[in-house]
């Protein structure tokens, strides 16, 4: 079953200088190792092509059913240098809940 | 302190947060601390310019403005608090502090507690000929690419010094650059002992000190989960530790509040701002965030235990802010019909008159809000833009010279008589040229920045 990340997960950003962060929650802890899977680095890098410049990393906490990934060159160079609305990235993990990606039925 | 639990409010989670919330943790219930973080890397260059202007300021005024409501009530019942308001003038926040308590009459009764030496600007060129590169950490370049235009430069200091004035019996304890974390980690050493190589109870004091340090942002407020049934934000209940010597803790907050605390809400917070999990850095400890257990333990109560760290680092974090240029952005708002296109047909006339202008900008940036603002392409995707009906220009630039981003700042009017039609929203005038301070972090060896402790009594 295809769903959009918005409806199994839950998210939060933040900013460190040029680096937003994005915090992927499961809502359902089952959930976690479907995220785990499917929501890969290099898928979130996909999602995120033409929007960020830098690569991007990802690390789990498998005891918050929470992925973290860090988005570098995604805020126009950050703080008090960007021109973007959002320069201290607090609505990138908005823009993340969009992917959609497959979920076993059931 | 019952039962050994100590009870740490946040009472302002940046400074510009909720001027109501300080006193209703004071006056709501039981607690023993309140911490206020006032300090983000923007803040303290715009102290320091205003600490340049008058040595008299510098620091966060709405603190003693703060303090002047709260602390007949806080040192009638004991309540110590800690901020880091002090900026780059402690001292000066401290005096002025001082005189607010004895106009309400509590001379006798106040000590404060002032933690400076973090700012190291008049030390950088020494610093620097001792060998202490401050290079960029993220670059690596060194600063003497910078140094010729470097606003303010403060070191990250821990709990321990805010610890020491707490020993000294301060009730208020005003710091300069200081980490968030600290200022709730420090009551908690001071509190229950904790030995300063304890270092899974300094990571379990300093995981509950990044979940209150941006006040309601873990209880109920900025939570995206389950948002539109988080009861009574209008009410809503700023965040209480509850920790135990064991370094076990509980996030709850005062009865009869508004928001909500839940295991989903702890965790939205606990992944704000964060980097790899496993080496949360502080001066105080590393805490590995991937061991943090979290049950709901009651209705707004979060139980959080398990919490492991490693050993301190020998480096201090240093922020070294800097001119970096200038900026300004301008907005129009365009009306249906098609809304859209007329505020991309503006933003094509406006680029091709800027470069008829001959003007040079680093970087010139153009979002439809109202369409892609926040989500980029990602939200054009199936998005039938002409049913819009009404999307705001904005466009900024940034250069290294004044002038051409001063003459951008005249093209923005002129497009509502010579531009594409349907537009208003522009009663503000001509945008403002905005002076950029940029940060350059950097690290330096702890032993090279000692913090300085004193005591001022009332």
């Amino acid at each position: 079953m295809r769903v959009r990340l918005a409806d199994i997960a839950h998210a939060r950003s933040g900013d460190k200088g040029d680096t937003a962060n994005v915090g992927l929650i499961a809502r359902d802890p089952a959930q976690y190792p479907v995220l785990v899977e499917q929501v890969t680095a290099a898928r979130v890098a996909e999602h995120f092509a033409g929007i960020i410049t830098g690569l991007v990393e990802r690390y789990e906490l498998p005891n918050l059913h929470a992925l973290n990934f860090l988005l570098h060159g995604a805020l126009d160079g950050g703080g008090t240098i960007s021109l973007k609305t959002d320069a201290q990235g607090k609505v990138f993990s908005t823009a993340l809940l969009r992917m959609e990606i497959d979920v076993p039925n059931g | 302190m019952a039962g050994g639990v100590v009870r740490i409010a946040s009472g302002q989670g940046f400074w510009g947060d909720w001027l109501e919330a300080p006193a209703r943790q004071v006056e709501g219930g039981p607690i023993d601390f309140l911490m206020m973080d006032y300090l983000a890397e923007v803040t303290m260059s715009i102290l320091q310019k205003q600490k340049s202007r008058d040595p008299n300021l510098g620091y966060a005024h709405d603190f003693v403005e703060s303090m002047e409501r709260i602390l007949p009530l806080a040192i009638e019942r004991g309540v110590r608090i800690t901020a880091n308001a002090g900026g780059v003038n402690p001292r000066a926040c401290a005096h002025a502090v001082a005189d607010a308590a004895r106009r309400l009459g509590l001379s006798g009764k106040v000590r404060i507690g002032i933690v400076s030496g973090d700012d190291l600007l008049e030390r950088l060129d020494q610093l620097t000929e001792q060998g202490h590169a401050l290079a960029n950490l993220d670059t690596g370049r060194p600063l003497s690419d910078i140094r010729d235009r470097v606003v303010s430069a403060n070191a990250y200091f821990g709990a321990a010094p805010l610890v020491e004035a707490l020993h000294r019996d301060a009730n208020v304890v005003i710091t300069g650059r200081v980490t968030d974390t600290g200022l709730t980690l420090a009551p908690l050493i001071h509190a229950f002992g904790w030995r300063p190589d304890a270092w899974d109870v300094l990571a379990a004091g300093t995981v509950a000190g990044h979940v209150i340090e941006c006040g309601a942002q873990c209880s109920g407020g900025n939570c995206l989960i389950d948002w539109q049934s988080i009861p009574d934000l209008a009410n809503v209940g700023y965040p209480i530790v509850e920790a135990s010597p064991d370094g076990t803790f509980a996030v709850t907050k005062h009865p009869g509040t508004g928001g909500r605390i839940t295991v989903a809400s702890v965790t939205e917070q606990l992944v704000y701002e964060l980097g790899d999990p496993r080496a949360y850095i502080t001066p105080d400890c590393v805490a590995d965030f991937t061991t943090i257990r979290l049950e709901q333990a009651g209705p707004d109560r979060v139980r959080c235990s398990g919490i492991r760290g490693r050993p301190a680092t020998d480096k201090l974090k240093v922020s070294v802010a800097y001119f970096y240029g200038y900026k300004a952005v301008g907005t129009l708002v365009y009306a249906w019909p098609d809304a859209y296109q007329k505020a991309e047909a503006a933003d094509r006339v406006l680029r091709e008159r800027l470069a008829r202008l001959g003007l040079r900008f680093e970087a010139l940036h153009t979002e439809f809000v109202g369409a892609d603002s926040t989500h980029g392409r990602l939200a054009l995707r199936g998005l039938d833009v002409s049913a819009l009906p009404e999307v705001q220009l904005r466009i900024g630039v940034r250069a290294r010279e004044r002038a051409s981003v001063e003459r951008f700042t005249r093209e923005i009017a002129p497009l509502v008589l010579n531009g594409p039609p349907s537009v208003t929203g522009f009663a503000g005038g001509r945008p403002k040229v905005e002076e950029i301070v940029a940060y350059w972090p950097a690290l330096i060896d702890k032993r090279v920045a000692t913090p300085c402790i004193e005591t001022l009594d009332v």
